[in-house]
């Protein structure tokens, strides 16, 4: 019984030090587009940082909470493979639709409506960081 | 009681008990549904460069703050299995309505995130970033607030010590929207 208990204890240590582990994470991915500009060096520029502590952090989360959380890695391989085909599922449909809304023109082809709205929509961006900056020129002196 | 189950409930090819297999299966329904909305919202994000200024206007204190609240609920639903492994319905129940108020928490959190977005113009139709955003964070809202209701019901059979395997199938639901959340803190919030 007093093993038993002692299981007990383990599993239950166990599970908040995962979530211990999570918690540093979610803090690395909150920090990472601040302190990623001060980190840049050589070919790693800032916007690769920032890559990484969002979307690498985010894959190493989302493993610890389906390994230990949901029990995968004790769960018959059946699942695994099952929620595999389904993430490819989700990269086939990604690849098959992906050329036309990244791109905006092919060989024989072009979204006239999609270029326009993103030369209208930059214009304005443009026009209010300048207004913006005007702005707090002026309040600034 | 066992009697009176259909004959699905008990047989099992895979060796999975049927309950469990059929939630995998809701999971893996579920993510080509959630990895559909999010592969289309990065796609549209990428080909579109004046999203990046739409993108900027989130706050990632709200969202850093429902991704802590949402952890520590999954770490509360874990804890709950656990509690219900040993036979422990009343522990289990406990714990399964400490997880449910990590769901109210995080719905609540979301009110006051979108009432001040929507205050300040940013609306659903306000451009493809924010229908995006609406979209993608109210659909994982609804799968939060369905998972609160299921777990009430389930908490109320555990504290009874009634299907107690069934805190466990909650417990896996609900690490899966966990994990959705975790997709969506760091493309909605992060990179900016």
């Amino acid at each position: 019984m007093a093993e038993h208990t002692e299981d007990h204890d383990h599993e239950q240590a166990h599970y908040v030090k995962i979530w211990g582990i999570l918690l540093v994470l979610l803090i690395i991915s909150v920090l990472g587009p601040v302190v990623a500009p001060h980190l840049e060096f050589g070919f790693l520029k800032a916007w690769m940082i920032t890559l990484m502590t969002a979307f690498g952090i985010a894959i190493v989360k989302a493993y610890l909470v389906a390994a230990n959380f949901m029990h995968l890695n004790v769960e018959k391989k059946y699942i695994s493979y099952m929620l595999a085909t389904m993430l490819m599922f989700m990269l086939l449909f990604f690849a098959g639709t992906s050329p036309d809304v990244m791109k905006h023109k092919g060989q024989n082809w072009e979204n006239v409506a999609a270029e326009a709205e993103i030369e209208r929509a930059l214009a304005e961006q443009g026009e209010a960081s300048h207004g913006e900056h005007g702005a707090e020129h002026e309040a600034g002196h | 009681m066992s009697m009176t189950k259909p004959i699905a409930t008990t047989r099992s090819a895979t060796g999975i008990p049927t309950g469990k297999l059929a939630v995998w299966w809701v999971i893996g329904s579920e993510i080509v549904i959630f990895g559909g909305l999010l592969a289309s919202y990065i796609m549209h994000r990428l080909g579109h460069p004046q999203w990046a200024e739409y993108a900027s206007h989130t706050n990632a204190w709200f969202g850093g703050t429902n991704t802590f609240v949402l952890l520590t609920s999954s770490l509360f639903a874990v804890l709950a299995h656990h509690a219900a492994e040993q036979g422990d319905g009343k522990t289990a129940a406990k714990w399964l309505w400490a997880t449910c108020a990590g769901g109210a928490i995080f719905a609540g959190i979301k009110a006051v995130e979108w009432t001040i977005e929507i205050q300040h113009g940013y609306t659903i139709t306000a451009n493809g970033f924010w229908s995006f955003y609406y979209t993608a964070a109210g659909l994982h809202a609804l799968h939060v607030i369905a998972g609160c209701i299921i777990m009430l019901i389930i908490a109320n059979d555990a504290r009874k010590g009634i299907e107690l395997h069934r805190v466990e199938l909650i417990g896996i639901y609900w690490h899966f929207v966990d994990i959705v959340w975790i997709f969506l803190f760091p493309l909605l919030y992060i990179a900016k």
